[in-house]
């Protein structure tokens, strides 16, 4: 199998499921022309041509709204915000408008739309451009929410999205872009919905997903030589949130860690620490920890931002707390 | 348009005002919950505005939308019925007042966040563009949803876009309680179209046939090719913007002023003068219309309600 980066499995996903379906166009800032400036559409433009790959103006509304319209009748778009910040702009759109329409309906309307974007810190890009606001759009039912974390699942939930009759919001985290991964050629759907183990271990829970699982796997290496294994849960979709193989991990070593990238407060460490006490309160051998963002603006100075994001050696602490 | 036309858009109209005028009965028995904004003396707009379109043709709009969505062909039954919120309403009774629609009739709702409809608006347009179909999007909001930024992200979109889209300001002079020269730099909505190049007009929407004609004119112009076009169309709402409405931003003499140019009136006035139809065929319309809203209403409070299991329904197509 390739080894990859996740920017060229996303690219992959985009370009393979354009070449499959002729309803597939993207539509954003800079996506044509420019060819992304993540370079994830580099050479689209050229071969898909100006219609199907669609510079518009810097109007996030605006493209959200017409990637609703565009899918209410049938096509199908990936509505590419350039970060996540910006999706602020199309709050109204994403929340109100793409996360109702099916339900308020009564089914009438279906929207099989994807609105692709980039979030996360750790690029000196000052508050306004650096946050993980996942778990805000994870609130609305209505929405899928997907972030993935390794490049075969970038492929593989965006192939399931693309095909998927539900509004899709798709986070990929910019210092992901450049981890490498095997990923499979051609046709690899990874279903929407589904938590996976990304590793097995025996003494602690660890709960993350997209750059979470980078941290958290890191800090697996360095622990497994202190004899500590870690059991680490990629949650890959937060909406729906499937707990299943949570749940499992957790009853196994009635220990948890729950890592992301995001502020702590009403994050989604406190989502997943609340099911596990929910639903699997007689296996609690020890308070559940989280891991997550300080509660600062991220600041731009690089050791100010270091020290406000999670870290490898944070996720160690965590675990060694909780044994 | 022959007499049968014509007779049938007066009927769409006295329906609308029927329908509307039981409604607000209704909601003052507590039937009817939530927000009732009520389509009163706009009914020319569009009765006429949507006799233009051809059935490929989208159409989209805001909140006031009991009168649209019988225009676009749903009965008054099937309107009535999702005011009541009953399972047989156009909307399972999930929508209410302000989420009318029909898909089958490409009808694509009633939006209640003012302006957010007009960038899906560019989308449903766009579906046309995209697929070299002939289809022309028409949609409508009133004047106080030209001042939120949707709706010059999305007349900029269309017209970079050259999408196949008519927008049509109801220019009802008053946003919610807000008269247009207290909230918008320029009365006149047409001068909004023309910052983004756009061809606009600016019409009387008192009077049907004025509405029909140029709608019709408008919307061939945009299927030939001649990008989006603008059309705003003066009219004004008898009753308050809502049913809440204390209406202490305007003055009885000017309600009444309006009320003297009735749409209905002014139509009727029209189909006989012209000697289209007779008083009694215009009677007998008014009784297949009353008719029609009793046998709504009656439809409406014998329905069921929706079933308990409805609400996990539908919140996504692949669960």
């Amino acid at each position: 199998m390739a080894k990859i980066t996740m920017r060229e499995a996303i690219s992959q996903a985009l370009w393979e499921e354009m070449e499959r379906d002729p309803k597939v166009f993207i539509l954003g800032e800079e996506v044509g022309v420019w060819g992304g400036t993540y370079a994830v559409t580099k050479g689209f433009y050229d071969h898909f041509g100006p219609e199907r790959v669609r510079d518009t103006p810097i109007a996030e509304a605006a493209i959200v709204g017409a990637a609703i319209g565009a899918s209410m009748r049938g096509l199908r778009p990936i509505a590419e915000l350039m970060t996540i910040n910006f999706a602020f702009s199309a709050m109204d759109h994403i929340v109100n408008e793409a996360a109702k329409m099916h339900y308020m309906f009564n089914g009438q309307m279906t929207l099989p739309m994807v609105i692709r974007t980039v979030g996360g810190g750790g690029r000196q890009l000052g508050a306004t451009h650096s946050q993980t606001p996942d778990a805000i759009f994870a609130h609305f039912p209505g929405l899928k929410v997907v972030a993935p974390g390794t490049p075969a699942d970038a492929k593989g939930l965006l192939k399931s999205a693309i095909r998927s009759n539900d509004p899709i919001f798709f986070i990929e985290h910019a210092t992901l872009y450049q981890t490498r991964g095997e990923v499979p050629e051609g046709e690899h759907l990874v279903p929407i919905g589904k938590s996976t183990v990304q590793r097995t271990g025996r003494d602690v829970t660890v709960v993350t997903y997209s750059k979470g699982l980078e941290i958290s796997l890191k800090a697996a290496e360095q622990l497994a030589k202190d004899g500590i294994e870690i059991e680490v849960v990629d949650l890959r979709t937060l909406r729906p949130l499937d707990m299943e193989p949570v749940l499992e991990s957790f009853k196994k070593t009635n220990r948890a860690v729950i890592v992301e990238e995001g502020w702590l407060s009403f994050g989604v460490g406190a989502e997943i620490s609340a099911r596990i006490y929910e639903d699997a309160f007689d296996y609690v051998d020890a308070p559940i920890r989280r891991v997550a963002q300080k509660e600062v603006p991220l600041p731009y100075n690089r050791t100010l931002e270091q020290m406000a994001l999670p870290q490898v050696e944070d996720v160690i602490k965590a675990v060694k707390e909780v044994i | 348009m022959d007499k049968m036309e014509h007779l049938d858009l007066y009927r769409q109209m006295v329906i609308i005002r029927r329908v509307e005028e039981r409604a607000a009965e209704l909601y003052q028995q507590g039937k009817i919950g939530g927000f009732l904004h009520l389509y009163i003396g706009q009914e020319a707009v569009s009765t006429g505005l949507i006799s233009a379109r051809r059935p490929e043709d989208p159409v989209i709009t805001a909140y006031r939308d009991h009168g649209v969505a019988i225009n676009c062909g749903i009965s008054a039954k099937e309107v009535v019925a999702e005011l009541l919120g009953k399972a047989t309403g156009c909307s399972g009774g999930k929508g209410g007042s302000m989420h009318m629609a029909d898909v089958t009739k490409n009808y694509w709702g009633g939006h209640a966040i003012v302006g957010a409809h007009l960038p899906i608006a560019s989308g449903l347009a766009l579906a046309d563009a995209y697929n070299k179909t002939s289809g022309v999007t028409i949609c409508m909001f009133g004047d106080g949803a030209s001042n939120i930024g949707y709706f010059h992200e999305a007349l900029n979109l269309s017209k970079v876009w050259n999408l196949p889209v008519l927008w049509v300001c109801e220019n009802n002079q008053y946003g919610m309680g807000t008269a247009v020269e207290r909230a918008s730099a320029v009365s006149e909505m047409i001068q909004k179209a023309s910052g983004y190049g756009m061809k606009g007009v600016r019409i009387n929407g008192m009077d049907l046939m004025e509405v029909r004609e140029t709608a019709e004119k408008m919307m061939a112009e945009i299927r030939a090719g001649s990008g989006p076009q603008f059309l705003e169309i003066m009219t004004y709402r008898f009753r308050g913007h809502s049913m809440g409405d204390p209406e202490r931003y305007r003055k009885a003499d000017e309600v009444h002023q309006w009320q003297e140019n009735d749409p209905i009136g002014i139509h009727r006035k029209y189909l006989l003068d012209h000697q289209i139809a007779t008083e009694e065929e215009l009677n007998q319309q008014d009784d297949l219309a009353e008719k029609e809203v009793q046998e709504a209403v009656e439809f409406a409070e014998s329905s069921p309600e929706p079933a308990a299991e409805e609400l996990f329904k539908h919140i996504y197509v692949e669960e």
